[in-house]
């Protein structure tokens, strides 16, 4: 038999090295102990609510909605957060249970640095070390994260190895822990890697779907017909619809980064391209060869350049509870424009490709339906690619 | 009739990691000869992945050689067939969970019965997920050696009591890779391995000099060499093999000392 603990399904697991075996042990449960303790859910709403904006607005994209003729829109607003995504929800949660633990050290990997940002501002606040391991082709994406997370106090790791991004920042991540585990915590910043990490980071940003059911049921008095986010590990998504699994009559779609097309090798499109594999210390979907080895995977967004996806998505697409779908870089770069034109919301280039789908199945919905699109980042941090992508010379 | 067991009676054992592969078979078969005929007691050979989490840099550089070279798990099984023929010494594989699993563990774990293969050690793969391959294993009575490391403190026992072949101890907190010092409490680790198991235990993880080998094989019953033995393939490529064999000769030669 294999381990029951942490499973989604089949998937999920702990597979990950002996050395680290007792850390993620510890980790369980110090979690397990301090999620149900009143100080710490005070102190971590705390911080939510005054440090970090919470809730996020439920905003109703009326212009969008006209436009595209169909279902009504809702954007949940991530991007409002501090440091403009919904990285900070989990990173609060795990910095202060880090804290708690003893731990005076974060570690994180970072794809388009998000997560790293998110990471090294928890650290500043709370007066913690940071390291942050990054692709070196997303340092030079994303050149602005990094002076970012500088600031905050962070060292920043250019990863080398590898394809130089997101999966080979998350390796490099767990071999930095392997090797200093007394005083570290490995901030691991979506739903993925060994448990407990997928359980503690979807119940850290299950908060988004918290909210957006009580904030619609106030609005429109009911439950949305679908809810849409994108997917790389898939912490947002899991966020998204974790409330919502039990509401059989909402849709659940996350949005794949499908780079170039599926039918290409240019493609992050785990779900619908990948097959079950063990990687990054879980069972799940993963992009790889017949021989298993971990395949490069692309997408124009650094934040969904991973070939895994979090083991509870792939037990949601196994149960046919959650639908995933491919969209390709055009598709998200048209819609990453749509947004910034139509309402004035530059969303990051991983939430435009939420933002794509919903463009593609709203006008095909009634009007008295309900999309709610989470908006996981602002995208800032992305307009100066975007200008490369429309073949502007435009350089940060 | 499983050999590990045999790597064992010549006094402390000397266990080489080869990476297959790197650069090309025909060399991993010639340094697979060196190390036996030099000393070697015992070999794993490494099957190349993508991603070796578990590797320090030297490993890593082993992994990509290969790879890029273009071997697979079907042409080292054929290697392994090709030099089972003479190499007598015990086999075992070291590689990574996704490899074993992505061929099916039934598939690849009867080949390694048919090919000869005497053990399989996945460094992804702690005792709470040993039951993915355990069954098969045991069917195919290919074990699946057990690792401990300086972390495992009150699993040192539980991991032990139920280990085969032979136990593999990690000497120090990190990766794979040369270290110039190992400060790790080896000696109590052991202490509670003998308590819980009568399987040799060997030790691994950072020895590359002779009086490295000499101190951990006297607290145990043999030491693991490999990002060593690879920086001579990452320097010499095909030509690294007599150079393996010498420095084999060497590291055998003093912990034969021990008793």
């Amino acid at each position: 038999m294999t381990n029951s603990k942490g499973r989604f399904g089949a998937y999920g697991g702990q597979y990950i090295p002996e050395t680290l075996m007792n850390a993620v042990i510890e980790l369980e449960a110090a979690y397990e102990h301090y999620k149900n303790d009143s100080e710490f859910c005070r102190e971590l709403n705390k911080l939510l609510c005054d440090y970090a904006g919470r809730p996020s607005g439920l905003y109703y994209a009326e212009k969008m909605t006209e436009n595209l003729g169909g279902a009504k829109i809702y954007l949940k607003r991530e991007d409002l957060n501090h440091t403009g995504s919904h990285k900070i929800n989990n990173v609060l949660g795990q910095a202060l249970l880090a804290k708690k633990m003893g731990k005076t050290r974060l570690i994180a990997e970072t794809g388009a640095g998000q997560h790293g940002v998110a990471t090294a501002t928890a650290a500043a606040l709370m007066g913690m070390e940071c390291v942050v391991f990054m692709g070196k082709e997303d340092t030079v994406r994303q050149a602005l994260n990094v002076y970012r997370m500088k600031l905050l106090g962070a060292e920043v790791k250019a990863v080398e190895s590898g394809t130089a991004t997101l999966k080979d920042a998350v390796s490099e991540a767990m071999r930095e822990w392997t090797s200093r585990i007394s005083d570290t915590h490995y901030c691991l910043g979506s739903v993925m890697g060994p448990h407990p990490f997928p359980t503690i980071v979807r119940d850290f940003q299950s908060v988004i779907s918290k909210e957006i059911k009580s904030q619609l049921l106030e609005k429109e008095g009911r439950l949305p017909d679908a809810v849409i986010a994108c997917v790389g590990g898939g912490s947002n998504a899991m966020g998204s619809f974790y409330n919502f699994i039990n509401d059989k009559e909402v849709r659940l779609i996350g949005c794949e980064a499908a780079g170039r097309g599926i039918d290409t090798f240019e493609t992050a499109a785990t779900v619908n391209t990948g097959k079950i594999g063990i990687f990054h210390g879980m069972k799940s979907y993963f992009c790889q060869d017949k021989y298993g080895q971990i395949a490069p995977v692309y997408s124009i967004s650094a934040g969904l350049d991973y070939p895994g996806v979090g083991p509870e998505h792939a037990y949601l697409h196994d149960v046919k509870r959650a639908e995933y779908v491919p969209i390709t870089d055009d598709e998200a770069v048209n819609a990453f424009e749509y947004l910034s034109r139509t309402e004035g919301i530059i969303p990051a280039i991983e939430s435009a490709h939420a933002v794509a789908y919903a463009m593609k199945i709203a006008p095909t919905m009634d009007k008295n339906q309900i999309i709610v699109i989470t908006v996981s980042g602002r995208g800032d941090k992305d307009c100066a690619a975007i200008a490369r992508y429309r073949g502007e010379d435009i350089y940060e | 009739m499983n050999r590990i067991k045999s790597a064992f009676e010549h006094g402390k054992a000397f266990i080489a990691f080869i990476t297959c592969g790197d650069p090309d078979l025909e060399t991993t078969a010639a340094c697979v000869r060196e190390a036996a005929k030099n000393g070697a007691d015992l070999i794993e050979l490494g099957i190349p992945f993508s991603d070796p989490t578990a590797e320090g840099p030297v490993i890593q550089g082993a992994n990509i050689r290969a790879l890029a070279a273009g071997v697979t798990t079907d042409k080292i099984f054929d290697f392994v067939k090709e030099i089972r023929v003479d190499v007598k010494i015990p086999l075992v594989f070291m590689t990574y969970a996704n490899v074993v699993f992505s061929y099916g563990a039934e598939r690849f774990i009867s080949t390694c019965r048919n090919i000869g293969i005497d053990g399989l050690i996945l460094p992804d793969l702690p005792f709470e997920e040993k039951g993915e391959f355990q069954p098969v294993c045991e069917k195919y009575a290919v074990p699946l050696i057990s690792l401990v490391a300086p972390t495992s403190e009150n699993r040192i026992g539980m991991i032990a009591s139920a280990a085969e072949g032979f136990l593999y101890i990690v000497s120090s907190l990190g990766v794979t890779g040369v270290r110039s010092e190992i400060k790790s409490d080896l000696r109590s680790i052991v202490e509670v391995v003998r308590k819980n198991t009568s399987i040799p235990c060997a030790i691994g993880f950072g020895i590359s000099t002779p009086e490295q080998a000499k101190k951990m094989a006297a607290v145990s019953d043999g030491v693991i060499v490999g990002s060593a033995i690879i920086k001579y393939l990452e320097r010499y490529g095909k030509d690294a093999p007599s150079q393996i064999g010498k420095y084999i000769k060497s590291m055998k030669d003093a912990i034969s000392e021990i008793k």
